[in-house]
């Protein structure tokens, strides 16, 4: 290995820091009311120009752009976790039953409890999403076989379209739930309290340090199960742990902002073909902090780009991540001579 | 090697080697189509009888054949023979395509919607509905013409000296993101009155069909189901992997194209009649696959399966809330996802071929 190759990743994770860095701070500056960068980092580190910068920087754009990097951080982890774990390059976290049993939760809490407020729901929300996974995982891995990848990925389609399937007869039977539901299903970072943030991060916390442990032993995982186990991995465990990272981060931030999968899916690819250029290889130790610094990248861009368009009206952030990141996946896939996963 | 693995798996699997006929006899996939053969006609007399004016079954079975009393010939032919009808062609459509998708990319999450498809078609008509642009061509106008420029637009992204399957999928998969995306967008724009027909719409519904769409739908699957039958050979080998493949003289290149064109067309004709039924596609053939005890989806039974699931359901979806029909499309996950879990947790096969 000669050193200008070893230096391509350090180069690639500071021109991402780079890039996060920016975004945060034209996420932090820019919306319905412009502030110039000066004047918001000034307000940032406690030196405000007056007092209305102060209360729109501090009160709206900081837990906005907090939520922003929180939950995209979980989601593209957990979506690379998600195809390292099941070995299938279209796994993504909803695969789990994550964002169905979250839409379930909320779709039920609506309808059949009355809940109305967004601070409400969440919780609704969490609670399904977690109750989906864990069904999920039970019934992938009874049989004499135990969990397989397969049988993982298939148990867990099956749970999500039959959640789905309930939770749009009830929408349909229901307009209230019908107006309400839809609204989060788009994905939208915006309206949310700095509390939610604050309640969601320790379950972020717990799931992300899971994930980022499991590394190397996903790196085993990827040579299939019989290599796997005599490298001396106890693959229950594994998995295990990975599915509780998955409902732990997909299930916090789905909750939240929605079901936006697509960075699940889309991101851990991106993240794959990046490493390619820098020469790392489809390494986990790599490619799980790299989706958790790309997720949140792409997920800021479209909150920004949504809220820039079409001022003062926004676009959801859900909406519109496909949008930014669709065009810019197809081109990479096509550019490079794609690595069968 | 799977060969080998799927004649023990079959038990005893019957060599006919009398020239010119010769070939490999699967006495359990046969036993398997002729009891789903049997379950589909079952039930396509069955969502014929039950209604607001019920019929008997000996009444169903003489109405089909045309004798009887004029009333019931009626209500049978006209009124609900096209409803089952398309149920059952819709499902054998999704469950062959399917099948070629899931063999073609030895990806059992490679359903067709996975690729786009079915989304552009939502789309389309979603944008139809909500922003008025039905231009007078209908729904399901709307739908194929959604579907298939999804797909051209999938294959012409994904060409680069040749189309690969995997570039395929990845292509189809950001175009398919791009479109929902499009579609959630839309529905939360419009008005709530519109918002709900166009969900009406997108999970799938076999209410108020007509023969005219019958004819259609029976009109491509005549063509598209012997091509995709025909392809059986190309199938099994392109599962070895594309070198295997091509070592073993299967045109790779051509093989794939036919049969994604094959499954393309299966899949957005089905759509333009039905709407996206969610589920089918992805199900039936791993629901066929395990009940037939191959290593492969086997093509006519995933066809079958499908139009049972989608049969089944449509029973379902008009009987379980009386007075109310929900649309087809909410009770596939219904009917389909215990079925799949059931043979996930019963099988036992160790490896990823689970």
């Amino acid at each position: 290995m000669n050193r200008r190759r070893s230096l391509r990743p350090v180069l690639l994770c500071v021109l991402l820091a780079l890039l996060l860095t920016a975004l945060c701070l034209l996420s932090i500056a820019l919306g319905a009311v412009s502030i110039p960068p000066g004047q918001a980092l000034r307000a940032l580190f406690g030196h405000p120009d007056s007092q209305l910068t102060q209360n729109i920087i501090w009160s709206a754009r900081v837990p906005r752009t907090a939520l922003g990097l929180a939950a995209g951080a979980a989601l593209g982890l957990s979506g690379a976790l998600m195809q390292a774990l099941t070995r299938n390059p279209l796994a993504d976290p909803g695969i789990l039953g994550v964002s169905a049993g979250a839409a379930f939760g909320i779709v039920l809490a609506i309808a059949v409890l009355g809940v109305g407020s967004l601070y409400g729901y969440v919780w609704f929300a969490f609670a399904g999403a977690l109750a989906a996974s864990v069904v999920v995982f039970v019934l992938g891995r009874s049989g004499r076989s135990g969990a397989t990848p397969v049988k993982l990925a298939l148990a867990g389609v099956a749970v999500t379209s039959l959640l789905f399937s309930l939770t749009n007869a009830i929408v349909l039977t229901d307009p209230d739930a019908l107006n309400r539901y839809r609204f989060w299903s788009v994905g939208s970072l915006a309206d949310q309290d700095s509390d939610v943030v604050l309640r969601i991060l320790p379950f972020l916390g717990v799931g992300a340090l899971l994930a980022l442990a499991m590394a190397p032993a996903l790196n085993s995982l990827a040579l299939g199960d019989d290599v796997a186990a005599s490298l001396g991995r106890r693959l229950h465990l594994v998995r295990l742990q990975g599915v509780t990272a998955v409902m732990l981060l997909t299930g916090a931030a789905v909750a939240v902002i929605g079901p936006v999968v697509f960075l699940g899916l889309v991101v851990p690819h991106i993240a794959r073909i990046l490493s390619q250029y820098a020469g790392i290889g489809p390494d986990n130790r790599w490619l799980l902090p790299l989706s958790a610094v790309l997720a949140p990248c792409l997920l800021l861009a479209a909150d920004i780009v949504g809220r820039m368009v079409d001022r003062p009206v926004e676009i959801q952030a859900g909406a519109l991540v496909a949008f930014i990141g669709g065009p810019f996946f197809i081109a990479l896939v096509r550019r490079r001579k794609l690595a069968e996963v | 090697m799977t060969a080998l693995a799927a004649d023990r798996r079959t038990r005893r699997p019957f060599r006919l080697a009398v020239p010119p006929v010769s070939g490999v006899l699967r006495p359990r996939l046969i036993l398997v189509c002729a009891a789903l053969v049997l379950a589909v006609c079952l039930l396509l007399c069955w969502g014929v009888a039950i209604g607001d004016y019920p019929v008997s079954f000996p009444d169903v079975v003489k109405a089909l054949a045309g004798s009887g009393d004029p009333g019931t010939v009626l209500v049978v032919q006209e009124l609900r023979l096209p409803r089952a009808l398309t149920g059952l062609l819709v499902g054998v459509a999704f469950g062959i395509s399917g099948a070629l998708f899931q063999t073609m990319t030895r990806n059992p999450l490679a359903s067709p919607d996975m690729i786009g498809l079915t989304e552009g078609a939502g789309t389309a008509v979603v944008a139809g509905i909500v922003l008025g642009w039905d231009g007078g061509l209908g729904i399901q106008t709307l739908g194929l013409l959604g579907a298939l420029g999804t797909a051209l637009l999938v294959y012409l992204l994904a060409w680069k000296n040749g189309a690969t399957g995997y570039r395929i999928i990845l292509v189809g998969i950001g175009v398919s993101w791009m479109c929902t995306s499009a579609t959630d967008y839309l529905l939360a724009r419009g008005r709530q009155f519109e918002a709900q027909a166009a969900l009406g719409w997108l999970v799938g519904n076999l209410n108020g069909r007509t023969w005219s769409q019958v004819d259609t739908l029976a009109l491509t699957m005549v063509v598209l189901v012997p091509m995709a039958l025909a392809t059986g050979r190309w199938l099994r080998t392109l599962q070895l992997g594309d070198d295997v493949a091509a070592g073993l003289g299967t045109p790779v290149r051509t093989a794939r194209l036919v049969l994604m064109l094959v499954g393309v067309g299966l899949i957005a004709f089905g759509t333009a009649a039905a709407g996206p039924v969610a589920f089918v596609a992805l199900a039936a053939p791993q629901i066929a696959q395990r009940l037939a005890g191959t290593a492969w989806p086997p093509l006519v039974a995933s066809g079958l399966t499908g139009a049972l699931v989608v049969l089944g359901s449509d029973l379902v979806a008009r009987e379980v809330i009386p007075g109310t029909e929900l649309p087809v499309g909410i009770v596939t996950g219904v009917v389909g996802a215990p079925v799949l879990l059931w043979l996930l947790i019963r099988t036992n096969r160790a490896g990823s071929g689970g």
